[in-house]
């Protein structure tokens, strides 16, 4: 217990424990997968939202930016209660799974994409709008062209919501019971190792949790520059 | 579209590859002392070997996890507040509690004592000692079986507690425990959080031995007449095998730093 804990981080990586690697792999699993449906659902929701004119448009955009804000546990709570086998969702049997843990990261994530997304092509469309209208196309028809002209500033929303899962635990250790070798990830293991008193452990785990979300984001980056030189 | 198209698929295809549910397992409720302390990594892979059932284990407080047996959301709770086990059963919420193992209540604190708690005579006096001195005392305050424990002391040494000294920390056994050590505090923990617990600080045990302090743990089947998808054929063969001479060895056997954390009493029952 000599070491520090980054010591302890670099050990542990360096160890390839199997238990830690399924720790990791599950959570980053988890996590992607919320991040993809979020994105699946969000960002065409977020630019019909941009462009489309309804009676109370302005309740929905102000209600999704709230949502923002929405507490991981409240939340998981609710999930928890939809999917607990006395809940309406409860015959499915998918509370503690890491499908449950899936559906509260996407519950917590899709409002970060829909309203990074709603207000980048906003602009996008001011901008473009003329050009759509001498085209003759609706703004239905300008959604696939204005996300995909918009696909780098929309990466800041993808990232946003994929920080957001991946720091998050109130939400998935409720849903998920943070069960040993099979709904326990990186952000669960951290507050059990707490709890245990192990704070050495707890850090290294964070610094490992850390140095992957770094990756995840210079990957990003690093992607992105790259499409865009290739784009011109 | 074609983006979004691939982007759905792809979604479909990573939740499908989750393994959502093992062909055997069973859920169990428990508490944060018996998951906390290593116990379950030490006998549930013999279980397992056994018998080829999985046992997926939901650590939370006893009040926390017998609410997670009445939902249906668990097969079996594995806790330990006997007066809210036995209302759990007679409610027709559990088939039946079996006794599985003990282990004891222990009140650290501030090793050097300011209250005097070490000099009293039982577990109450103890703690009526840290009131009358107002010392700092951390409580779990979730309705946990230790929390449980620790009101029917505070009652029988006649005090209600509250005020400056006395902090609600509404967390599990081990955040307590770190809370304790920070400011420092007295609490009650159980023997096994508190031998496999690392961040000590100046806390020590202060009074320990007391039978008021006498801690066991049942474990029920809930009832699948309530629950129709109690596995409770899987469910009754980890409770079986928990009593058998095998599973109450394996209990016995689980020591940290060669001491034991919980004493099987199966038989006693």
């Amino acid at each position: 217990m000599s070491l520090g804990p980054f010591g302890l981080a670099f050990e542990l990586i360096a160890s390839g424990d199997p238990e830690l690697m399924q720790i990791i792999g599950l959570s980053l699993r988890v996590t992607l997968t919320a991040v993809a449906i979020g994105c699946a659902l969000g960002l065409p929701l977020g630019a019909a939202l941009a462009l489309a004119r309804f009676p109370g448009r302005s309740v929905v955009v102000v209600v999704f930016n709230a949502l923002m804000g929405l507490p991981p546990v409240v939340a998981g709570l609710a999930i928890y209660l939809l999917l607990s086998r006395s809940g309406p969702l409860g015959p499915l049997g998918l509370l503690f799974t890491p499908t449950a843990m899936v559906l509260a990261q996407t519950i917590l994530i899709l409002p970060i994409v829909i309203s990074l997304t709603r207000s980048v092509i906003e602009v996008l469309w001011d901008e473009y709008q003329e050009q759509f209208r001498s085209l003759g196309s609706g703004r239905i028809r300008a959604v696939p062209t204005l996300l995909w002209d918009g696909r780098f500033s929309l990466l800041t929303g993808v990232l946003a919501g994929f920080g957001r899962a991946s720091a998050e635990v109130g939400a998935i250790l409720i849903v998920g019971g943070n069960i040993a070798g099979h709904t326990r990830t990186m952000t669960t293991a951290i507050t059990l190792e707490t709890s245990r008193g192990n704070l050495g452990l707890a850090v290294a785990l964070g610094i490992i949790l850390l140095g992957l979300t770094l990756s995840f984001n210079a990957l990003a980056f690093g992607a992105s520059g790259w499409a865009r030189r290739v784009a011109g | 579209m074609k983006t979004f198209r691939a982007l759905f698929g792809a979604a479909a295809l990573a939740l499908a590859a989750i393994p959502g549910a093992a062909a055997d397992f069973i859920t169990v409720a428990s508490t944060t002392s018996t998951e906390n302390s290593g116990l379950f990594g030490h006998i549930l892979p013999i279980f397992t070997e056994k018998t080829g059932i999985e046992v997926h284990v939901v650590a939370q407080g006893t009040g926390q996890a017998l609410e997670t047996g009445r939902r249906g959301d668990a097969d079996v709770v594995f806790v330990h507040a006997r007066p809210a086990e036995e209302t759990f059963v007679a409610e027709g919420w559990g088939v039946q509690r079996f006794d599985v193992m003990y282990n004891d209540f222990v009140l650290v604190g501030p090793e050097e004592d300011p209250a005097g708690a070490r000099a009293a005579a039982d577990a109450p006096a103890a703690l009526a000692a840290v009131a009358a001195a107002g010392a700092p005392f951390a409580s779990r305050g979730d309705d946990s079986g230790t929390h449980q424990a620790e009101k029917a002391l505070w009652a029988a040494a006649g005090v209600t507690p509250g005020g400056e000294w006395y902090h609600e920390t509404g967390s599990g056994m081990g955040a307590t425990l770190n809370v304790a050590a920070e400011i420092p505090a007295y609490s009650l923990t159980d023997r096994g959080t508190w031998i496999s617990f690392q961040n000590r600080g100046d806390l020590d045990i202060v009074f320990e031995g007391d039978p008021a302090l006498f801690n066991p743990y049942g474990v029920i089947l809930v009832n699948p007449e309530k629950h129709p998808t109690v596995k409770a054929e899987a469910g009754q063969a980890f409770i079986d095998w928990l009593v058998s001479p095998e599973g109450q060895a394996a209990i016995a056997e689980f020591k940290i730093d060669g001491q034991q954390l919980f004493f099987p009493d199966a038989s006693g029952s």
